[in-house]
This record gives C-alpha cells, structure tokens and sequence, in this order.
C-alpha cells in the first residue's frame, strides 16, 4: 500500500507545485492522476520515486518512509518502482536491448554493467520482455529508428525489467495518437491485472481513465481536487477539476 | 523637438567617429606603425634578399662537376703593352674585350667550349688569390656565354691578375639535403608530441569534464558531517595511501631477488585478482547482504587492491628490466624496447602517486557515507554537536593543507604562521558554519566542486602552451617532451571545458529515465551521458588534434621540441634557405593533417 500524506513541494523560484497533498493507493490498484499542465501532476509521480524532494510529507510505502530514506536506500527502493515516461525518455544512440537492459542497473554488478556486461539471465529476460511488448525484433535496432509507439513500448519494457511492484506513468500516451495510446495503456492495463503491479499514471484524456483507471485523484493548482472512482466525475466536479470555462470532450 | 533629436544624434555620432580615430591613431602608436620604413630601399634590398632565400628551400641538391677557366687581366692598365696568350682553343676557354680597364668600369666577357647548361659563378682573382664575385653566368646550348660585368675597385698591382669562371655541371639524380633530412625527423617529432599531448590530454579531460558540468554536479548534496568527514578523510587515505604502497614495495623488492617470481607474480595476481572480484561483487543482488558479508567484502577487495598494486609494481620492474635488455638486440627498433622500459618508468612515477589518490578517495568515499547515514539517523542535537566538532577539524585540515601549499611556494616555514594561525582560522569558519547551518540540510557540495574546477580550469586555459612550455623545459630539458607536457596540460584545460559544456547540453529526459531505474552514479554516466556525448566528444578531439598539430610546430620556438626549434635556429643563424624548408614541411604537415581530420570528421560524425 502506499500512502501519501501531506506531501507539498515548493520549488526553489517560490512555485507550489503540489500544496498539501494525501492520498492511498491500494495493492494493485490502478490510479489515474488528472488536472491541467502545470498542475503539478509530474511533481507528484517524482516525488514518488524522489526524483524530485518534497518539501514537506511522508510517502509510506511498504511501512517505510521514501522521504526519509538515504541515497543508498532509495536507489534501493526505486528500483522496485518502473517509470514511463511522455517523451519515453530512451537513451537514442543505444541499442533497444541496452536501453531494456538499463532497467536491470539497480541489480547487476555496477563494475561489470559500466562496460555493458550484463548477466546472460537479464539478456534473456530483457528479450522475453520485448517479446512481451512484441518488439523482439527490433532489439538490435539504435533506439531512435522506432517509431513513437515501439519506443514508448521499449520504455514499458525497460521498467518491467525492474521487475517492478509499482509503475509510475508520467502521461504515458500524450505524445501518441489514439490508437496507439490504446495498445501502450493495454500493455499498462496487463501488467496490472496479470502481475498485480501498481499503476500510478497521469492521464490527459478522460474516457482513457474511464477506460483503465479503477480510481482517479485530480489536481489543480497543486491541490487534491478529487479523489474517487471515475465514474463519480460529473459535470459539477469536472468544472472543479479544469475550471469554469472547460468543456467536456469525448 | 524631431530636429532637436536628429541634432543631438549627429552630434553624438560624430563623437564616435572622432573617438575611433583616436583610438586607431593611438593604436598606430603604439604598434610603431612606419611605412616609410617598409619601402626604404635598405629594407626592401634585405627583404628581396630573404625572400629569394625563401624561395628556394634547401631541400634537393645535386653532385657537381665543376670546370674552372681563367683569364688573365691587368687592373689597371700597365704603361707597357701587353700580351694576353692565345687561348687554346680545342679546349674551354675565357675572352674579354678587353685585356685591361680601371677599378669600376665595365667590360664584356665570353666563354666557349664550355658543358652546356652549365652555371656558375664569375670571380675576380687578385695577385694575393683573394677571390671576389662580380657575376654569374649560364653556358647556352652551344656551350657558349656573354655576360658583363663590373670589375672591382682595387689597389693597383702591376703584374696580371686573372678573372676566372667556374662551370658547374649537375652529375645524377637530385639527392635530399642534410637540412631536409634533419626536417624530416623533426616533422616526425612534431606529428608525434601532437599525437601524445593530444591522447594524454583527452584521456585526462574525460572525467574531468563531468565533475565541470553542471547538470551532473548541482544534484550532488551532502550533509556537513558527510562533508567534514570527507575533508578529514582525504588527507588521511593518501596518507595511508603512501604507506601501502611503501610496504607493498617492499615485499615486491623481496620477491625481486627470487628469478621467476617475476613471471608468477604478473600472471597469478590478476587471476587472483579476478576471482576474488567476482565472488566480493556477485553478478546479481537482490536482496542487501548482511553485516557480515559486507565487512568481508571490503576485506576481501582490500586484498585485491593490495594484490593489484603488487602486480603493477611487478610489472613496472619487469618492464624496467625487459625493455632495457630488448634495445640492444632489437637493432633497429630497439625504440620498442625504450618504450617498454619507459612504460615501466611511467608505471614507477604513476603507481605511487594512484595508489595514493585511491587511498584517498576510499577513505574520504567511506567517511563520507558514514557522515551521511550518521546524519541520516541520529537526533538533531547529536548531528549538531558531531557537526561542530567535525566541521572545526575539517576547517583546520582544509586551511593547514592550503597553508601548506603556500609555504611550499614562498618557504615561510613558520610553524605559526603555517600551522596555527591557519588552523585557528580554519576551525572557527568550520564551527560558524557547522552552528548557522541546520544539522541535517543537504549542502550543495557538488556545485561547490563544478566552480573549483572550472575557475581551475578557466585559470589554466588562459595560459598559452606556448609560455607553460617555458616551466616544463626547466623541469624536464628542453625538447619535444617539454612540449609535450605543456600541450597536453593545455589540451586538458581547453578539453574539459569544451567537453563539459556539451554534457551540460545533453537530454535531461534519459538522465531521469535511468535514475529511476536505482542505478547509481557511475552507471548514471556509462548509461545516459556517455552515449549521448560521443559524437560532439570526438569532434571536439579531432578540432583539437588540429590545434595541437599547429602548435607543436612552434612550440619548439619556445624550448618545447619539434620543428619549431629547428625552424629558429636557423632563423637565428640567418640561413633562410634551411629555415624555408623548414617552414615548407609546417605547411605540408598542417595541411595534410587539416585534410585527414575533416575526411575522417565527414565519415564518422
Ligand atoms: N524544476 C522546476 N522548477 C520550478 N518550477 C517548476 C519546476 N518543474 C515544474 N515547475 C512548476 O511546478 C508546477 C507544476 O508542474 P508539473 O508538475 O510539471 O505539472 P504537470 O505535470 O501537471 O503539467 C508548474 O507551475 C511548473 O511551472
Ligand atoms: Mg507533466
């Protein structure tokens, strides 16, 4: 289970990205974050995985306090914790196999992984898990000779690969067009269902968290604007959540 | 008020215009500006003089055969008559128009029978055999010549003196000069200082380069008793250090009186070595080991180092020994053998100074984590407390090795002026800071770090190889490896900058991709920095090849070696003939080196 309590991040040019914020997700459960840009979805999801410090707060998660932990410590922690990023975020001039196999940095032999030598069990590993996303044969291929949608699916792998118990998922789909964000939020929706993975991911598209979320929590302006099942967003609250002047699409 | 403006304007301008001229009149000034200097007909006879030098480089000569013919002549013209002999003419022979004149007058001369194409120079010999030029001359194809010439202003001598012409005739192929030849191997010295300086100075500018970027060191924080103890624990690992590698030498030299140890040595440390690696660092880890096994561990990689430093000591001594005895059989390239026994040289001057530094960097590495997690745990009265105390102790040894450094300089050798007033000092900084500080804030040590270094670097930049050279050549003689040196300091310096700033410019999205993933630093840079600065890091390289090609040839101007040292001596000497050479090989060089990087520029970047 994790829990968030009164997390507030205030970034060094004064801006309060996040303003007292606490919420729980349970064990795997998949949680939609929404809100408008800027208002402070990123902040959260790093402070979960602390790439980002909060000012203020306690994240619990498994009865141990993230905010608190050393640097040792936590790279501990994050690396049960896979991300996805919006802009995928793979290294370009790096084979796929390698950006896979960069999800495994947290567990291999630091020595040997600095010179590319990876156990033959994480190769394998990485190729199932490509297979898993169905680009096995692309992993030979430079990261940046894929197209948006096999790239976003090379991240997903890469943070299974973590064998991950929590996936954050920064707007995951926003820089695919529908029918791929479709098949990336179904690989999502798997990992969920079949290996009970936690799914903490922002969303910008409502019939998306209608779709997959099992519960949403919505921001505005760094506050918690909502938290509740999707189905409990209706107009009153959407007007909340986006502002007077939003009108409901899709 | 529109003319009013537009007045002011043009007044103002015409300001400029008068303060540019100023400015360019002073200019003139102090530059020495003469023009009338460059077209005084002295200069322009010296500048026709050097520029024809120049125009024919001393670089092919031919074996001559030379044919000497002579004339007699009066200077001047005795009051009886006189009788030049009938030349015989079957052979080379010499008329003039004349069988005497006055000192300064004119008279015409011919040749005949002589080898045609011939050259050579007209002398007038005295009645003393002093031999003065008056000419030259050029047989034509029928083995003929005219020329005219001045004869000179003498004493007058009653007897017959004689004007003599000296043929000269190319014999076989051109053959290269000395002078080409001493540029040759001195263009190869060149060519090799740049290649050095310029690997040494990359390699060096590496890791450099990412403690001077900024987007790799602003998330480098520490806590103060993190810092203190890493201040504390720097000096006392290299310390250590020292010591290590003092023991380990000596029971290196005690395995050097046993034949065949040498051999053992080198082949059973680094499989040892390796063994020992992959079981105290397992492939995979799941789960924190305990206690236990981590202390084990540490011993066990301790012994690897120690294993390790034994092993390069060997090696040196091995290399030292083998090189040495490889020169004189190798023959001619016995700088093979020079070269390994110079590797040893090297390993004996690097192995001490790295086994220091790496004492230092376990030390303060392992203090400074243990800081961390003290701050971590601990109450706050307690940090604050162990700060204070940490923080003075830092101060002291912070400010005592400054001081030291000084001292070296400028030989105060006070004991309190370099070790308690510094000391004093030192400490209560440490304790202001350790009692404004919050005990447990992270304090941005690593942009701390970046500023040094680069003001370190910016610093070292500024300085001309061409002057650091001055200092290398004290130290270690002048020639190429003076050069060498200084080049590459100056690479370093220039490298690092250049390459940091391509680091700072990278994607940060990967940067955070692979932090996530719980890979720590190192893995950090081998994942998502390093595959992303490839290319501008070998552009940058290949750029700064190209300048150290061009300053290796000048370097030598200023005691570093090369052909720049060859090019100002003769410059000294006035041989302008040898210096062009010279200046040719520096333009052939500059220019072949310029066209292989930019083709290798086009096929890899
Ligand atoms: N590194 C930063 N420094 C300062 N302000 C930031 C930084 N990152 C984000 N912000 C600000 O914090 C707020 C929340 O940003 P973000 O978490 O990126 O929102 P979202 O992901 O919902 O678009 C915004 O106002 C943004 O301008
Ligand atoms: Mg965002």
């Amino acid at each position: 289970m994790l829990e968030v309590k009164n997390l507030t991040k205030i970034y060094d040019g004064g801006v309060r990205a996040l303003d007292n914020v606490s919420f729980k997700v349970e064990q795997g459960e998949f949680l939609a974050c929404i809100g408008l840009s800027g208002s402070g979805k990123s902040t959260l999801l790093r402070c979960i995985n602390r790439l980002i410090d909060p000012t203020e707060g306690e994240i619990i998660w498994n009865d141990v306090d993230i905010t608190k932990a050393s640097q040792d410590e936590m790279r501990l922690i994050r690396r049960k914790i896979g991300m996805v990023f919006q802009h995928f975020n793979l290294v370009s001039r790096s084979k796929v196999i390698i950006n896979v196999l960069a999800g495994r940095l947290g567990y291999v032999n630091p020595a040997m992984s600095v010179i590319n030598r990876f156990p033959k069990s994480d190769v394998e590993m990485a190729l199932k898990q490509l297979d898993r996303v169905s680009i096995a044969d692309q992993a030979y291929k430079r990261a940046d000779e894929l197209s948006g949608g096999q790239q976003q699916r090379v991240g997903i792998a890469r943070a299974m690969m973590q064998e991950p118990e929590m996936i954050l998922g920064d707007e995951p789909v926003a820089s695919l067009d529908p029918v791929l964000a479709h098949s990336i939020m179904q690989y999502l929706e798997q990992i969920n269902k079949e290996d009970g993975v936690m799914v903490l991911c922002s969303l910008h598209f409502l019939d998306l968290v209608h779709r997959y979320a099992d519960r949403a929590i919505a921001l505005n302006e760094g506050k918690l604007m909502f938290d509740g099942t999707p189905e409990e967003i209706d107009d009153d609250k959407f007007k909340e959540i986006y502002g007077k002047e939003a009108e409901r699409v899709g | 008020m529109k003319t009013q403006r537009s007045l002011l304007r043009s007044i103002l301008l015409g300001l400029a215009i008068l303060l540019v001229l100023v400015v360019y009149a002073y200019g003139f000034q102090v530059t020495k500006v003469n023009f009338a200097e460059t077209s005084s007909e002295r200069r322009l006879t010296q500048l026709t003089r050097i520029l024809r030098a120049l125009a024919h480089p001393d670089i092919f000569e031919y074996e001559q055969e030379e044919l000497v013919v002579e004339i007699p002549f009066y200077l001047p013209c005795p009051d009886t008559e006189i009788v030049i002999p009938e030349p015989d003419k079957s052979g080379p022979y010499l008329v003039t128009d004349v069988p005497c004149v006055s000192s300064k007058e004119f008279i015409n001369i011919e040749g005949f029978n002589l080898p045609p194409d011939a050259k050579g120079p007209i002398n007038f010999i005295t009645a003393s055999g002093a031999m003065l030029q008056l000419g030259n001359f050029e047989v034509d194809d029928n083995g003929s010549f005219q020329a005219r010439i001045q004869i000179p202003t003498r004493q007058p001598v009653a007897e017959a003196q004689h004007i003599r012409a000296t043929a000269r005739v190319p014999i076989g192929a051109p053959k290269f000069t000395e002078t080409a030849e001493v540029t040759w191997d001195k263009i190869v010295e060149t060519v090799f200082l740049a290649l050095l300086a310029t690997t040494f100075g990359t390699l060096l500018a590496i890791p450099i380069s990412f403690v001077a970027a900024r987007n790799l060191m602003s998330d480098v924080k520490s806590s103060l008793s993190s810092i203190a103890l890493m201040i504390i624990g720097w000096p006392l690992g290299i310390g250590l250090g020292m010591l290590a590698n003092r023991l380990i030498g000596e029971v290196s030299s005690l395995f050097a009186t046993i034949p065949g140890v040498y051999i053992g040595g080198v082949i059973i440390g680094p499989v040892a070595a390796y063994a020992l690696v992959r079981w105290a660092l397992p492939q995979t880890e799941s789960e924190q080991p305990s206690r236990g096994m981590q202390i084990t561990r540490i011993i066990t990689l301790l012994a690897i180092v120690g294993l390790l430093i034994l092993t390069f000591q060997i090696l040196a001594d091995l290399a030292l020994i083998v090189g040495q005895s490889l020169v004189g059989p190798l023959g001619s390239l016995g700088f093979l053998g020079n070269f390994i026994s110079q590797l040893g040289d090297v390993g004996h001057m690097i192995i001490p100074a790295l086994v220091a530094l790496g004492g230092g960097a376990v030390i303060g590495n392992t203090l400074s984590s243990l800081g961390q997690s003290i701050s971590d745990r601990l109450s706050r009265s307690v940090v604050k407390t162990l700060n204070i105390i940490l923080a003075a102790i830092a101060g002291a040894t912070l400010f005592i090795i400054l001081a030291l450094i000084i001292n070296w300089f400028y030989e105060i050798n006070d004991p309190v002026k370099i070790y308690w007033w510094p000391g004093g000092v030192g400490a209560v900084l440490g304790l202001l800071l350790a009692l404004r500080a919050a005990p447990k804030t992270a304090l941005p040590i690593g942009t701390t770090i970046y500023f040094i270094t680069r003001t370190i670097l910016n610093a070292t930049r500024s300085v001309e190889s061409l002057v650091m050279v001055i200092v290398f050549a004290v130290w270690v003689g002048i020639g190429p490896f003076a050069g060498a040196l200084a080049l590459a300091l100056h690479t370093v310096a220039a490298l690092a900058k250049l390459y940091s700033e391509q680091v700072e410019s990278i994607l940060p999205g990967p940067l955070e991709a692979i932090q996530a993933t719980g890979a720590n630093r190192m893995q950090l840079i081998a994942f998502a920095v390093v595959p992303q600065i490839i290319p501008p890091y070998i552009s940058f390289t290949m750029y700064r090849w190209d300048i150290n090609v061009r300053m290796s040839t000048i370097i030598g101007f200023a005691g570093g070696g090369g052909i720049g040292f060859l090019l100002q001596q003769n410059i000294n000497l006035l041989d302008y003939r040898a210096a062009s050479a010279q200046m040719i090989a520096i333009a052939i060089v500059v220019a072949t080196m310029d066209f292989v990087s930019s083709t290798l520029r086009e096929r890899f970047v």
